[in-house]
């Protein structure tokens, strides 16, 4: 992505060398910062479940002890979440949002390049344990007291969350005012495109539940450091408190990391079905509805720690209702297909993945939900197989997707399309092998979490790392794919692909580095 | 009904050549919630795939029909407002058709009354072992209570030279044994962090939690051993802590209950009996291995910023006072336990005699030894 091309306006181009990226306060700049170091954080959380998939490989132990194995799974977790799929929505909305809203920029540029900034700081300090005596936190990413309490090196997993908080409510800030004052003469917000409806509610989301966080690891640090009982039963404290205030980040957290997904999804089947989407304002009330469900559901991730029967009803129910409006949204792309005339590139394909995937993960979220089953499903690989189903095939396809779909709008280039499907179906087949077998075991009772597991379940866990290498190792040709199409590559033109709607195909292809100096004018005939 | 529904699942499988292959779906279990969950299973589940066949038939349909070599030009339509609500009140519908059993199972499971008859068991969870205390049974003044340790040797698991056996890490030294046909209230608590008590076969998962007592009733109707696992990540040996639960009629369970209570009566015996070294040492090692090897590991060492070495440690080489006080008291705030209910008098001073003499501190120290006496006067004092 440094092949951007300064055409226009001399004195505002890109400075050169590192300081460019280490000052820029520009959005694709940023926007390419952003992506890059989620790739990284993607590899690096890939590698942990590499090592987590061959401890698993059979029973017993044999690469590590528990204790780094209970490391590794903590980390990948919080490197997956906070390192690698929300930067990565975060670089796509650099990149797009003032594009598809006929902005020059982001309403805050300064502060749009202290939040990039602050992640690095804040993984590294994170990833920092790894050289300490105690090493990394072993809790889980949930990092339920009183485990969390008593370990080792818990002042810098705080210390990096809330870097980490910080940085995600300054980039939410940020978009939610460029959205509302930046936006084209003539873009009323009904007619803004999905993914930037799907933006301006993630960071609503964003900034609602992260001081919870911030909270949650602060009260985490008093009772670790400076002798308070939040959490400490022996002291009058309560361990349950902490799941309810965890979890009531934690459920909106995965809105969070799917809203962005849905907003991507909802442009490439419009484009390559060469159809406006089916139901554009059912789209957006589908979405709030969602965001607004997100705050009330939270305890349907703890029915087994002894709540009333009144409280268990509740949160079955809530739960339950959000199968609404996610059904309305997965109706839509299927009525936006249905007459169209269809071809399958690669991004297509992989928001049909993503539709189907992420629809049989909310079959088994739905499942979850019905409080007397979940007494069997809760905390087994059942669980496993369910997040990883809408967050790998979900969030992270639709992330791969964005990227093939607005690669040749970065870099000008396009990809090669024949290694692109080849990275689609190595994908495809590498996450289904991997957690589809995961539902088996999780139903035959095998808990989440174990280093080592009873001889039952051996071969379905076979299966499943065998899976995960496929996966983790195709990733390699994405990076490669990418790279190659960053450097050279059949030119892409303005409009790249003959469906697409909106107003960043009206700009060159590569976008210059500054776009919309002047609005552009929305009229009836725009298509968006 | 059930059993043919779950028959029909394991056929739509490929790949089945053994038996264990088999274990793909939730077991239906051995009492009467377990059936009726495993019955809201089968059919949450059957509404999950004729949904999926629905929407995935038109999905793929529409894939194929519409592609571009087929379909020169995409129609031009948005929003109809019949359809729309349709996708909206179907599945509102099937949402409540689904409610409704789940609701019911869910008040039924949520009976957690005592019963005539009916015996309560308290479950403690350890890190990383399970303690029951019958609480209608009392030794002395006490209820019968002991711990459930995992017996699955470290070379089967940590080195993996020996054949892993039959119930490798489902098998422990004291199985929790109640009568079938009556009705059981696990009482469910923790002592240091949170555990889980997972019972596949009764349809029980209950957090351990400390501070709270969450109850599990359920009433096993076949006779049998069943195994089950600590759901909620406890720490470095969180998948070493199995739940076994033996299952026997009501006759036998009476006699199981006589033995146990001989037993206790036994060890008051032994404690008063003059013991050698060697004989010490000899029962002092396996309880090291069992009980404290998993953090202070077998040669004594520790873990670095987690655990304590005992080899070479000034406490162990010359505090004997000290180091009776920390195994019966613990180490608050730190994973150190106290073991004055896991372990007897004799246990006790065995183990702590064993890690005064091993790895040359019996040479580094002062060598004194640690008889039950020794222990017994530890407990009057304290009282």
């Amino acid at each position: 992505m440094s092949a951007v091309v300064e055409n226009h306006d001399h004195h505002h181009g890109p400075k050169k060398g590192l300081l460019r990226w280490l000052f820029t306060t520009n959005h694709k700049d940023i926007g390419t910062l952003y992506l890059w170091f989620s790739f990284l954080m993607f590899l690096t959380g890939g590698a942990m479940a590499m090592g987590i998939r061959a401890e698993l490989f059979e029973p017993g132990l044999q690469l590590m002890d528990p204790i780094r194995y209970n490391q590794l799974v903590t980390m990948h977790g919080l490197i997956m979440i906070f390192g690698g799929v929300m930067p990565a929505f975060v670089g796509l909305a650099n990149w797009l949002i003032p594009m598809q809203i006929g902005a020059p920029d982001m309403a805050l540029p300064r502060m749009n390049n202290l939040s990039f900034w602050l992640l690095p700081s804040a993984f590294t300090i994170l990833l920092s344990t790894a050289f300490m005596e105690g090493g990394m936190p072993g809790f889980g990413w949930t990092f339920y007291a009183p485990l969390s309490t008593n370990y080792p090196n818990i002042a810098y997993f705080v210390f990096a969350i809330h870097i980490m908080g910080i940085s995600s409510i300054m980039g939410s800030i940020n978009v939610i005012v460029t959205i509302m004052n930046m936006r084209a003469p003539g873009l009323s917000l009904m007619k803004m495109p999905l993914f930037v409806w799907s933006w301006l509610i993630t960071a609503y989301l964003l900034i609602a539940v992260m001081p919870v966080l911030a909270g949650a690891v602060t009260m985490l640090l008093m009772d670790a450091y400076f002798g308070t009982s939040f959490f400490d039963a022996a002291g009058g404290g309560d361990p349950v408190l902490f799941q309810h205030i965890f979890w009531f980040f934690g459920h909106p957290e995965v809105y969070i990391m799917i809203l962005p997904a849905f907003g991507i999804t909802s442009h490439i089947i419009s484009t390559f079905s060469r159809k406006p989407l089916f139901g554009h304002s059912s789209m957006v009330y589908a979405m709030v509805s969602i965001a607004v469900l997100s705050f009330v559901v939270w305890a349907h991730h703890m029915f087994t720690v002894g709540m009333p029967l009144v409280a268990e009803l509740f949160f079955m129910w809530a739960t339950m209702l959000i199968a609404i409006p996610t059904g309305v949204k997965v109706f839509n792309w299927v009525a936006t297909i249905f007459k169209g005339s269809i071809t399958y590139e690669t991004p297509m394909l992989f928001a049909i993945a993503f539709v189907v995937l992420f629809t049989i993960g909310g079959f088994s979220g739905l499942m979850l939900a019905i409080t007397p089953a979940d007494f069997q499903y809760h905390d087994t690989y059942f669980v496993v197989a369910h997040f990883h189903y809408v967050l790998v095939p979900g969030a992270v396809f639709s992330i791969m997707a964005a990227v093939y779909y607005w690669l040749p709008k970065w870099t000008g280039n396009m990809y090669d399309e024949k290694m692109g499907k080849l990275h689609f179906w190595l994908s495809f087949i590498g996450v289904n092998v991997t957690f589809f077998p995961q539902h088996f075991v999780g139903l035959a009772g095998m808990p989440r979490r174990y280093a080592d597991y009873a001889l039952q379940f051996a071969e379905w866990n076979a299966v499943s790392s065998i899976g995960a290498f496929l996966f983790g190792f195709s990733q390699l040709l994405f990076l490669y794919i990418v790279v190659k199409a960053v450097m050279a590559g059949k030119k892409a033109t303005p409009q790249v692909w003959d469906g697409a709607r909106g107003l960043e195909w009206t700009v060159d292809s590569p976008a210059p580095y500054h776009t919309f100096e002047v609005p552009p004018k929305i009229t009836e005939q725009t298509k968006l | 009904m059930k059993k043919e529904l779950g028959l029909l699942t394991l056929l739509t499988l490929p790949f089945i050549s053994s038996a264990d292959w088999l274990d793909v779906n939730m077991p239906v279990g051995v009492t009467d919630i377990s059936e009726d969950v495993f019955g809201l299973h089968m059919l949450m589940f059957w509404i999950m795939i004729a949904i999926g066949v629905v929407v995935f038939g038109v999905l793929f349909y529409a894939m194929w029909k519409y592609r571009r070599s087929n379909n020169k030009t995409a129609a031009d339509f948005e929003e109809n407002h019949k359809l729309e609500i349709a996708w909206t009140v179907v599945p509102t519908i099937i949402l409540i058709l689904m409610a409704l059993p789940a609701s019911s199972l869910l008040k039924k499971m949520y009976d957690h009354e005592a019963e005539e008859g009916g015996i309560d068991i308290q479950v403690i969870g350890w890190q990383w072992k399970w303690q029951y205390k019958y609480l209608d049974e009392k030794v002395g003044d006490k209820p019968l209570s002991f711990f459930s340790n995992l017996t699955t040797p470290a070379d089967q698991y940590e080195t993996n030279q020996a054949t892993k056996g039959e119930n490798y890490l489902l098998e422990v030294d004291e199985e929790v044994v109640v009568p079938i046909n009556t009705p059981i209230r696990f009482l469910i608590t923790s002592n240091d962090v949170i555990h889980s008590w997972y019972m596949s076969d009764f349809a029980v998962k209950q957090d351990a939690i400390p501070g709270f007592i969450n109850v599990a009733k359920t009433t096993i109707n076949e006779p049998g051993v069943y195994r089950g696992n600590c759901t909620e990540l406890c720490g470095e040996r969180h998948a070493y802590m199995p739940v076994v639960v033996r299952a026997v009629t009501q006759d036998e369970y009476q006699e199981w209950l006589q033995s146990k209570k001989d037993a206790a009566e036994q060890i008051a015996f032994l404690t008063e009996k003059d013991w050698t070294l060697a004989e010490l040492m000899e029962q002092g090692e396996e309880i090291y291995n069992t009980r404290c090897a998993a953090c202070h590991q077998m040669n004594g060492q520790g873990i670095p910023g987690f655990y304590p070495a005992l080899a070479g440690s000034d406490l162990v080489l010359n505090d004997k006072p000290k180091h009776i006080e920390i195994l019966m008291e613990g180490v608050r705030g730190s994973q150190m336990q106290s073991f004055a209910e896991q372990l007897n008098e004799v246990e006790m001073a065995s183990v702590i005699t064993f890690t005064r003499q091993a790895w040359g501190n019996d040479r580094a120290g002062d060598g004194e030894i640690v008889i039950p006496k020794d222990i017994v006067e530890y407990k009057q004092k304290d009282s």
